[in-house]
């Protein structure tokens, strides 16, 4: 009954669908409770049952990382748990490739889990009794690999994290943000197509977890794992994840991409989560993005004056035939002399960034006063952002206001949010 | 006058109980008796016969090197003495027959008391149903054990050993049952989610991390069959303990304190020998493997330099 096209969609890797995990003596009576909207304390007042899973659906595409964040207590460790049955779902379905794992019989799940899914833990979870290269090894050798071509494949994952100078010695050596390497290395060993990470980085100091991030999205670049990540820090969230599920007692309060949240939190739960986040860096220049209007070089400065005055911009930018900016014109140049053309007014050291900067590199572009122009790939403009309109983002109350009156009034002003962006990651490596 | 129960009427236990056991358990399960004596019966023989032809000085070179290994030169040292001592004092022969007893037992309580107490960690049911046996086995004073033990198994060396077995084995089950459960459950769940079996998880996993838990319910059992071993001289078990009743039988006071020298240098030895192989196993072993292996490298490297040289 999985199909694959039904429900899960071709291009899904991961696809939950209305799971429930209730502890409890009377988890049928619970559900239906849940279901009618009954909330968590009630629940638990009148049967004693607990919903830590309640109703949460969501799908992974192949290659994203989606990070569930949540307080202790909210259930996000016992959901990511249940994606391997770690932790036996109560109800639900639970699809990985279009094949619902909840009814799998226990060999075909330990087929799944040493083919398909790979874990790493919060407290790293090293067996100590077994070398910083054995513990690699482990998802190998409990598929039975011959030992010299599972040590080969472990030396190549601590290669990954840096570690293999210490593959003899015991993990207990290793200082935690090492361990949690091994950790990591040992999931990657086993060619994961899904990997689940339970807190990896919640134990270690602030500057080594930051490390971790930029390693884990180094490494992400290359091998395009399906990441599942767990976390109670809302920063760890929005600097790692493609999309984003806020989890609050059991269910998801909110799930979007990063800056949805940050700029749309959808109730004062999340509010209170985004309220210190730095703006700056969630955002990203594609955001605040608008139409150029630009005008190509023959055109003489009347049109050009008239355009500006139109358009109620300070200034235009001046494209060749291939829309790459030669430069930029003022409008109040153009108004000092009439019978000049566009070009003789020309400034060509304008302030140009891409779509997937974040706004904090773009303070120095501002101070120019000019727009900055939004430069694909090729270099050439794909529109501008007002220098007034980043400040507007950045405090807060823009996010709604700036935000819908950007979309307002031009129609081409989308919050990156179409899809897990390719661009978005690049610039983290 | 009559205010008590018995003077009316005494429940006649004692009778029925009789009755069970020589009208019903004896007859009908007399080849299940037989049948647990004879591995006990073979591995003692063998272990008895062993002991006594081992020539002496190799036991006493070949013991405390093996002490040295595990728990280092002081254990050792004392490990020599202790052996020229009891040698010196003329129980050699009672000394080594107790430690075939005790080596037997020891090994029937790892072999039953292991898997029980893996059984007992792997299902709450089970662990539920074993505690209050394990309870009773324990608070039974030892005395009480060999009037059964009698019935069933008769008397002489071998229902002593099974006496001591039976007295011995709770320590074993009980902490291999609480070192499985007490490995961390982030391992357990880290080996289940790279697919591990059960049988994996369990030997990859869980007891080597309860090894150490294991060992020291090993050094409890080894304690407890050594007392055992000197009570079941009672039903006709030989070695120390028969020294001591004897001694004491005859109210020969140097004798029997000779038997007691006798156990106390052995438990001693014992003791701490187990001991260190419960705690210092991990640092140990690796060193010899290394060494082992250098070891043969070394051999491999040579032959092959001194064939290629011709």
């Amino acid at each position: 009954m999985a199909d694959h096209t039904a429900t899960s969609g071709t291009n899904r890797k991961v696809c939950v669908e209305h799971l429930f995990k209730v502890f409890g003596a009377d988890p049928a009576d619970t559900i239906r409770r849940i279901r009618e909207g009954a909330p968590k304390d009630r629940i638990y007042a009148e049967t004693a049952s607990v919903a830590a899973v309640a109703d949460v659906s969501f799908s992974v595409a192949p290659g994203e990382i989606f990070v569930v964040m949540g307080l202790s207590g909210s259930g996000k460790s016992t959901l990511i748990r249940c994606l391997n049955r770690l932790i036996e779902p109560t109800e639900g379905r639970i699809l990985i490739d279009g094949e619902d794992i909840v009814g799998l019989s226990a060999d075909a799940l330990r087929r799944l889990r040493l083919n398909k899914l790979s874990m790493v833990f919060q407290h790293f979870a090293l067996f100590p009794h077994k070398s910083v290269g054995e513990n690699v090894e482990y998802g190998l050798k409990v598929r039975g690999m011959a030992a010299r071509e599972r040590r080969e494949k472990a030396l190549r994952a601590l290669e990954q994290v840096g570690l293999a100078a210490h593959a003899d010695v015991p993990p207990a050596n290793l200082s935690g943000g090492m361990q949690q390497r091994v950790g990591l290395a040992r999931g990657l060993a086993v060619d994961p197509e899904i990997m689940l990470m339970d807190e990896p980085f919640s134990a270690l100091d602030p500057l080594i977890r930051r490390d971790m991030q930029d390693e884990l999205l180094k490494l992400q670049q290359q091998l395009r794992m399906t990441i599942i990540f767990i976390t109670h820090d809302l920063h760890e969230a929005l600097r790692l994840g493609d999309r984003i599920a806020i989890m609050k007692d059991g269910r998801f309060v909110q799930l979007g991409t990063p800056e949805e949240i940050v700029a749309h939190p959808a109730d004062d739960y999340v509010a209170a989560f985004t309220r210190d986040v730095d703006r700056s860096r969630v955002f990203r220049a594609q955001s605040l993005c608008r139409d150029a209007h630009a005008l190509s070089a023959d055109e003489d400065a009347g049109v050009a004056a008239e355009r500006c005055e139109a358009l109620g911009r300070e200034a235009l930018f001046v494209v060749d035939a291939e829309r790459r900016p030669l430069g930029i014109v003022r409008h109040r140049d153009l108004e000092r002399d009439a019978t000049a053309t566009p070009g003789d007014a020309l400034i060509t050291d304008f302030p140009s960034t891409r779509g997937d900067a974040e706004l904090v590199t773009l303070y120095g572009a501002c101070a120019t006063g000019l727009p900055i122009a939004l430069l694909d790939d090729a270099g050439r403009l794909e529109g501008v952002v007002e220098p007034l309109e980043v400040f507007h983002w950045l405090g807060g109350t823009g996010a709604e206001g700036g935000g819908a009156a950007s979309s307002g009034g031009e129609g081409e002003a989308t919050p990156a949010s179409a899809a897990p962006s390719e661009t978005r990651r690049r610039d983290h490596g | 006058m009559a205010d008590r129960i018995s003077d009316f009427y005494t429940l006649p236990l004692d009778d029925w109980i009789e009755v069970v056991v020589k009208e019903w358990l004896v007859p009908n399960f007399r080849p299940v008796f037989r049948a647990v004596q004879w591995p006990i019966d073979q591995v003692l023989g063998g272990l008895e016969e062993f002991l006594l032809w081992l020539p002496y000085p190799v036991f006493v070179v070949v013991v405390p090197l093996i002490a040295w290994r595990v728990a280092g030169g002081g254990v050792a040292l004392f490990t020599l003495l202790s052996l020229l001592f009891i040698d010196l004092l003329g129980i050699w022969r009672e000394t080594m027959v107790t430690l075939a007893m005790i080596l037997t037992a020891v090994t029937f309580c790892v072999l039953v008391g292991v898997p029980l107490g893996i059984l007992a960690a792997r299902s709450d049911r089970f662990a539920g149903l074993i505690r209050p046996v394990l309870d009773i086995m324990q608070t039974i004073p030892p005395f009480v054990y060999l009037v059964p033990i009698v019935m069933l198994f008769g008397v002489g060396i071998v229902p002593g050993v099974i006496a001591t077995i039976i007295f011995a084995l709770p320590p074993v089950i009980r902490l291999t049952n609480l070192g499985i459960r007490q490995v961390q459950a982030e391992l357990v769940e880290a080996g289940l989610a790279f697919g591990s079996t059960r049988r994996q998880l369990l030997f990859e996993i869980q007891i080597p991390l309860a090894l150490r838990t294991i060992m020291a319910g090993l050094n409890q059992t080894l304690m407890l069959s050594l007392s055992m071993v000197v009570i079941a001289a009672l039903i006709g078990a030989g070695g120390l303990g028969l020294t001591v009743f004897t001694g004491l039988g005859r109210l020969d006071i140097g004798r029997a304190t000779l038997g007691g020298i006798g156990i106390v240098l052995l438990a001693i030895m014992l003791d701490r020998i187990t001991q260190a192989l419960g705690e210092g196993r991990h640092a140990q072993r690796p060193g010899l493997k290394e060494s082992l292996t250098r070891w043969l490298k070394g051999l491999v490297q040579g032959s092959k330099a001194y064939n290629e040289r011709r």
